[in-house]
């Protein structure tokens, strides 16, 4: 069994997350795994150990600091990092994203068959959910999303899926793009030994050209969307804060009604 | 003339709220056409379709539209002329977006607040980072998809009704590789889905698992029962009701959160919230940051005593 993992270096959901310029700032210091990622990670790992045989790559796509992701991938036991980075695929929007995915995707494929791509369910940062079905037209491979439960056999894949109005079971061939939720099982805690490990183990580094993609087709200038511009919101103004000394629920009730909300 | 096709959510036959608003947002950038996927429209519902401005009804009887893959080629058969398309933002319309882009070339944004028209461009508004930032984007590309969140636009009829003229699209569908297996329908009841409810009441861990507060305040005030992670973790509650960034995301006029904190990953699915209220009985819950009107007090002593205010003055 061989299965890539994608993982997005995302700013840590309890820091100031801001945009500078129209795209999210990411810095070394507050940038982490996706944490959705981890679950990603988790059910790849989980697949490999069940067959008892394979490998797990963990695959970056962004600047110098996104290395970040795939070393915390290695800390949980993939065992192989890449991360693709070129100035040109700074400002790219999904479709760019996916295609940069999407040809690194092919080239680990092209050595060995991959069996599966699994990605998380959203990145926290953008929260859109689009790129797993980009990356799966890219490829015209399989697509199954928003899996809380997978499993692998005879050549096919087959999740559970829970939607709000519908519980679905939704099977295909490999090889396949899987996204899987949060639901999908409890992401292990890095060990000591892999820690250490993680520390030395060798990031593959590719650049546009070791993908033979032209920059023309990804990056800011092909965006299909540009942030133009982004603003924090200003906190609520007038909040009321009561402490109950036995009649809150009836001042509670009497700013519903005024509010003309009840 | 810009032509805005919209993709109208229905169920069991009916037109629902959030589809009305969808039409309604697309009035303000183009010539509306609703595109129907199943079975044709009742003359009821293609009516209020001509109420809300639709001039045409296409529909494509496409089976297994399931299928992610399928339903885009479906929509995009049914909008080839259209220079925008809208649609309500879900899980599953993410995925017919993504696609019917790619075919298209269109540029998308996904859980917009808003959208219009500026130098011939589509413009979205959206809040990002568990609302705390206000973000405008504009579509490059010709055609433009639009995901819109519920309860974002006020949904209103047409000034002069449109025709709503039913028209039936042959599509030609891609052979899919997945196969749904088996299909399993969450029990509703009446209740208004959660994304789409006018009013949220959520319960978390605070509740100990006793939802029947929660549920008789929700009712009360016309809405849907939400739920942290947490509560449905415990297994007190469905999946379903799960509101946060990897539940469900609502935008309701009025949310009140009984016995949550207010993590972050709940936040993400409900800051950007009309007016929020909450009870909770530790005071630096993180909650209050955000909440218009704030109780530090048991959830099992306030909300009797705000049903009861409630009814007495509708009473009166
Ligand atoms: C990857 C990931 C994704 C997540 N996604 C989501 C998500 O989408 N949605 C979500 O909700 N969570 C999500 N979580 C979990 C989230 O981090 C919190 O753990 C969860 O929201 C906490 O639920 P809670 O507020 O009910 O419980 P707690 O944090 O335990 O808060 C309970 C609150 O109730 C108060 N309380 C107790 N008794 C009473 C009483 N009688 N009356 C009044 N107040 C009382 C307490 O003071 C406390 O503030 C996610 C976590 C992870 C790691
Ligand atoms: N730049 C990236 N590098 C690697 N993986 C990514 C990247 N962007 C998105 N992903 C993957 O796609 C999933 C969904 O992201 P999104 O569609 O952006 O919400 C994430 O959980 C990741 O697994």
């Amino acid at each position: 069994m061989r299965i890539l993992v994608t993982v997005k270096h995302t700013p840590d959901l309890q820091s100031q997350r801001s945009f500078t310029d129209g795209r999210v700032t990411r810095t070394a210091e507050d940038g982490t795994m996706n944490e959705l990622d981890e679950n990603a990670v988790e059910a790849a790992l989980q697949l490999v150990e069940a067959a008892g045989e394979g490998e797990v790559y963990a695959l970056t796509v962004g600047g110098p600091d996104a290395v970040a992701a795939v070393r915390k991938a290695l800390q949980l036991g993939v065992h192989h990092a890449l991360h693709v980075s070129d100035e040109a695929i700074a400002g790219s929007d999904v479709f760019g994203t996916a295609k940069v995915i999407a040809a690194a995707v092919r080239k680990v494929h092209d050595e060995a068959p991959l069996d599966l791509v699994v990605t998380g369910m959203a990145a926290l940062d953008g929260l859109t959910s689009m790129l797993p079905t980009a990356l799966a037209a890219e490829l015209d491979w399989s697509q199954l999303t928003l899996a809380s439960a997978l499993s692998v056999d005879g050549g096919e894949v087959t999740i559970e899926r829970h939607l709000p109005d519908s519980h679905e079971t939704v099977s295909a061939p490999l090889p396949a793009v899987v996204s899987v939720t949060d639901e999908a099982n409890k992401p292990r805690f890095p060990n000591f030994k892999l820690i250490m490990a993680a520390r030395k183990a060798p990031v593959t580094v590719w650049t546009l050209s070791d993908l033979a993609l032209d920059p023309a087709q990804v990056g800011a200038g092909a965006a299909r969307t540009t942030v133009i511009d982004a603003s924090p919101r200003p906190p609520r103004a007038d909040r009321i804060k009561v402490t109950d000394t036995g009649d809150a629920g009836t001042q509670l009730a009497n700013f519903l009604i005024e509010k003309g909300l009840a | 003339m810009t032509i805005a096709a919209v993709l109208i959510d229905h169920r069991h036959g009916a037109v629902t709220r959030p589809a009305l608003e969808a039409l309604t947002l697309a009035r303000s950038l183009g010539t509306p056409v609703a595109v129907w996927l199943g079975e044709a429209p009742s003359a009821d519902a293609a009516a209020q379709l001509g109420e809300y401005g639709a001039t045409e009804v296409r529909v494509v009887d496409a089976a297994d539209a399931r299928v992610a893959s399928r339903a885009a080629a479906a929509v995009g058969a049914a909008s080839g002329d259209a220079d925008v398309v809208v649609m309500i933002s879900t899980f599953v319309t993410k995925e017919i977006a993504t696609r019917l882009a790619l075919a298209t070339g269109a540029g998308v944004v996904v859980d917009a607040a808003g959208a219009e028209l500026v130098d011939g461009k589509v413009e979205t508004f959206q809040t990002v980072f568990a609302a705390t930032w206000d973000v405008r984007t504009r579509i490059n590309a010709d055609k433009a998809i639009v995901g819109v969140r519920p309860n974002t636009t006020h949904a209103t009829p047409a000034d002069s009704p449109a025709a709503a003229t039913v028209v039936v699209v042959d599509a030609e569908l891609p052979e899919a590789r997945e196969r749904i297996v088996s299909v399993e329908p969450v029990e509703q009841g009446d209740s208004v889905p959660l994304a789409e409810a006018p009013v949220v009441v959520s319960g978390g861990r605070g509740t100990s698992g006793d939802y029947s507060l929660v549920s008789d305040f929700a009712e009360l005030l016309g809405g849907a029962v939400g739920a942290s992670r947490d509560a449905t973790d415990e297994g007190w509650i469905s999946h379903e009701h799960m509101v946060g960034q990897t539940g469900t995301t609502v935008t309701p006029a009025l949310y009140v959160a009984c016995g949550i904190s207010g993590a972050v990953h709940h936040r993400g699915g409900m800051q950007a919230s009309g007016t929020i209220v909450c009870i909770n009985m530790d005071p630096e819950a993180p909650i209050f940051e955000i909440s218009d009107f704030g109780v530090v007090g048991n959830l099992f002593d306030v909300i009797p005593q705000a049903i009861e205010r409630i009814k007495e003055h509708r009473g009166a």
